[in-house]
């Protein structure tokens, strides 16, 4: 099953390696990983996605637990919550093209946030599903580039992660 | 106010840390913290001949002492070296504090001379590292890697300092950090009542239970209530092979350490068992043997103070996270008000069923040598235990010299079974002993080793030299390396590829080349008379070359994939 887990962790030199390291070292899984500072510029927040049984997922909180540079984590998933991912799309738009992307951007919520002659870039956020879902609708021979900022998220209510 | 350099703060903050000694190996990057040393008369440091060694040597300390071992080397070649010994250290949960130097910090990145990038080639064996960004964080940072390495779970922590960050010209102030407080790392305390109560629960209605201790009753301190709830309760006591010693071995409720070449009643009352009340342990695969067959009929109770080790490998009934000492003395004070307590004669058949197996002794059956024969690798480790009343610091290197140590030496102490249970580094035992000698220098210490292990770190009979370390080795030659031999002939059709020794030293000539004693002992005979004779030279470091009898296999062992009972006795019989 997919998981989300959210920690913060010390803003600190090299914090990011030890989470990704363990990540290698105990042959666990890492679906996408997204980091930055929080508020407080001594913590960063990094959410990663991963797969695996309940065992497994047991054993990938722990572990992250131990280290030193975390300070908290959640499994968003284990509650109500929220995901987002925002991605950035670059596709050909020329012709017939250029309206039926336009409308299939407006379909999904997305903005067409840079224009050339030939050329749509187009953003779009959401659950992870609905991105798969437009990169299906616009089909792989408009697709020049897709960049995503793989998922974040928080629990829904007034369940927090903060010091 | 007092104003220091990095380097003055680095010796200034280990001698008010009260650490004696250091060991290490000095180089360009670590120059300036050598200096330092070299003003000051309160840290000794100990040259050795290889930064492995050092490690060891803090290692084997940190096991004897509780204590963490500090470590000094250099950049580059010389962390790199030290890398062994901090996996080593990682795998068994040692306390150890390893300083680095490093290139200065304009150079990092730059591919400098003897420039590693430490921190990265660690990451996956320490328990934490630090990079110090400038001179005025080291009180506080080797403060926290104090307090990372004892506390909790121990562990090796590494400082990688470069160079600048000990110039004598920098000076700041220095004062010792008398606390330390870290947001995102608060060590386990207590365990949780309502959990200890239901393992008691479990603890008054079991008909086989049996109790299962780990390297962490050793590590934590908690041996005297382990002792104390076996004895309150009458339950059969087996251990981890890191585990040995935290309850003696010679008493009556002891049933030897379990696991590959583990004592027969152990496996057999592990897998026959209705309750395994484990403390301490990790249950590893070299314990478990295959998990999915593991004690089928047993409720699991396991106390440890890593949340992560609790469901990692087998699934777990009652988890109890907390230091060993405070959940132990929760138990005990709940045994004591319970209404319910234990029928005198509840465990009388249980019992019975162990004294079989036990008096059985499967599996331990050799042939001491006769007169004119060669000995037998358990033969001379008797002798040892013998000769030495049980009391010794008992040092081993890996292979089969290592599992016949433990079988064949009766531990009643804990801190007195040194061995690389974990990680398995053959090399690690002579400097470990070398570690434990020096710090009890009262204490007899031995080394078991054989000539393939020793061969990894002879290189210290010269350190041993120099500062005077006067170890007894136990050398079990037998011209090969005999567990890589055991199986190959158990899984290759005894094809020996490799793991026989073509061309070894006289290590007679070569240990008394450094100043020291040797003796060679080929005959069972002379045995006796050539223990007698090293332990009573006090202040010699004497080397005995016994040649052993390289057919020989460790025996029992587990059946690869089988259940814990399932064991080769000898190589004809099996369970």
């Amino acid at each position: 099953m997919r998981h989300i887990i959210s920690i913060l962790m010390e803003n600190e030199a090299g914090a990011l390696s030890r989470v990704v390291g363990l990540f290698s070292q105990r042959n666990f899984n890492i679906e996408t990983l997204n980091v930055a500072p929080t508020d407080d510029p001594t913590l960063s927040r990094l959410t990663v996605t991963t797969v695996g049984d309940e065992r497994v997922i047991e054993q990938i909180t722990k572990q992250l637990n131990k280290l030193i540079d975390v300070v908290k984590l959640v499994d968003l998933t284990e509650g109500q919550h929220i995901e987002r991912e925002l991605m950035l799309v670059k596709v050909k738009a020329v012709g017939a093209q250029r309206a039926e992307v336009k409308r299939t951007t407006e379909i999904f919520r997305g903005q067409i946030i840079d224009v050339t002659p030939s050329i749509y870039t187009v953003q779009l956020a959401g659950h992870a599903s609905k991105l798969d879902a437009f990169i299906q609708a616009l089909g792989s021979s408009t697709l020049l580039e897709v960049v995503r900022t793989g998922v974040s998220g928080v629990a829904r209510g007034e369940k927090v992660l903060s010091l | 106010m007092e104003l220091l350099s990095g380097a003055d703060m680095i010796t200034r903050f280990l001698a008010d840390e009260g650490v004696e000694y250091i060991y290490g190996y000095p180089g360009g990057a670590a120059l300036h913290i050598y200096d330092a040393i070299h003003r000051q008369d309160k840290v000794n440091h100990i040259l050795v001949r290889h930064e492995q060694a050092a490690t060891h040597m803090a290692d084997g300390y940190a096991r004897a002492t509780g204590k963490p071992g500090v470590v000094l080397v250099t950049s580059g070649p010389g962390a790199t070296n030290a890398v062994t010994g901090i996996a080593t250290a990682f795998m068994d949960s040692i306390p150890m504090i390893v300083l680095c130097g490093q290139v200065a910090s304009h150079l990092i990145g730059e591919d400098a001379f003897q420039e590693t990038d430490i921190i990265g080639v660690t990451r996956p064996i320490v328990k934490h590292s630090f990079t110090i960004e400038h001179p005025s964080d080291i009180p506080m940072i080797l403060r926290k890697a104090f307090y990372i390495a004892t506390t909790g779970r121990p562990g090796p922590v590494v400082v990688d300092i470069p160079k600048d960050m000990t110039a004598p010209t920098e000076k700041y102030e220095y004062v010792f950090p008398k606390k330390v407080k870290m947001r995102s790392y608060t060590p386990v305390g207590r365990g949780h009542t309502g959990q200890i109560k239901k393992a008691v629960e479990l603890i008054l209605k079991a008909k086989r239970p049996i109790l299962y201790g780990g390297g962490g009753l050793v590590l934590g301190g908690a041996s005297e209530l382990f002792t104390q709830l076996a004895k309150k309760l009458n339950f059969p006591v087996t251990t981890s092979l890191m585990g040995i010693g935290a309850y003696p071995q010679t008493d009556r409720q002891s049933v030897g350490w379990l696991g590959m070449h583990g004592s027969f009643e152990a496996n057999q009352a592990m897998h026959h068992s209705d309750l395994v009340v484990c403390i301490g342990a990790r249950f590893d695969d070299r314990a478990t043997n295959n998990v999915s067959k593991f004690c089928p009929t047993a409720r699991i109770v396991h106390v440890d103070i890593d949340p992560s080790s609790i469901g990692k490998t087998i699934r777990v009934d009652v988890p109890i996270v907390g230091t060993a000492t405070s959940v132990l003395e929760e138990m005990l004070a709940l045994l004591d008000e319970s209404k319910t307590q234990l029928e005198p004669d509840a465990l009388a058949d249980w019992w019975k069923q162990i004294d079989a197996w036990a008096a059985s002794r499967a599996g331990r059956i050799y042939e001491p040598a006769e007169p004119g024969e060669t000995m037998k690798p358990q033969q001379v480790v008797e002798a040892v235990w013998k000769a030495t009343q049980g009391k010794a610091y008992v040092v081993t290197d890996v292979g089969q010299h290592q599992m016949f140590a433990a079988q064949y030496y009766k531990f009643d102490k804990p801190n007195h079974w040194i061995t690389s249970g974990g990680l398995g580094t053959m090399g690690f035992g002579f400097p470990a002993a070398m570690g434990v000698k020096l710090n009890k220098p009262d204490e007899e210490v031995v080394l078991i080793t054989g000539e393939g292990s020793f061969q990894m770190m002879m290189q210290e009979l010269s350190t041993c030299s120099q500062f005077g370390i006067p170890v007894k080795i136990i050398n079990l030659n037998n011209q090969s390396l005999g567990m890589v031999r055991q199986w190959q002939d158990l899984n290759y059709q005894a094809r020996h590829a490799q793991s026989y020794m073509q061309s070894l030293p006289d290590f007679k000539m070569l240990v008394e080349s450094y100043g020291h004693v040797a003796m060679k002992v080929e005959k069972a005979e002379d045995l006796d008379a050539a223990i007698e004779k090293a332990f009573a030279m006090k202040d010699k470091l004497v080397f005995l070359d016994v040649y052993v009898d390289p057919h020989e296999h460790v025996y029992p062992m587990q059946v690869p994939q089988g259940s814990m009972k399932d064991m080769l006795l000898s190589k004809t019989e099996r369970t």
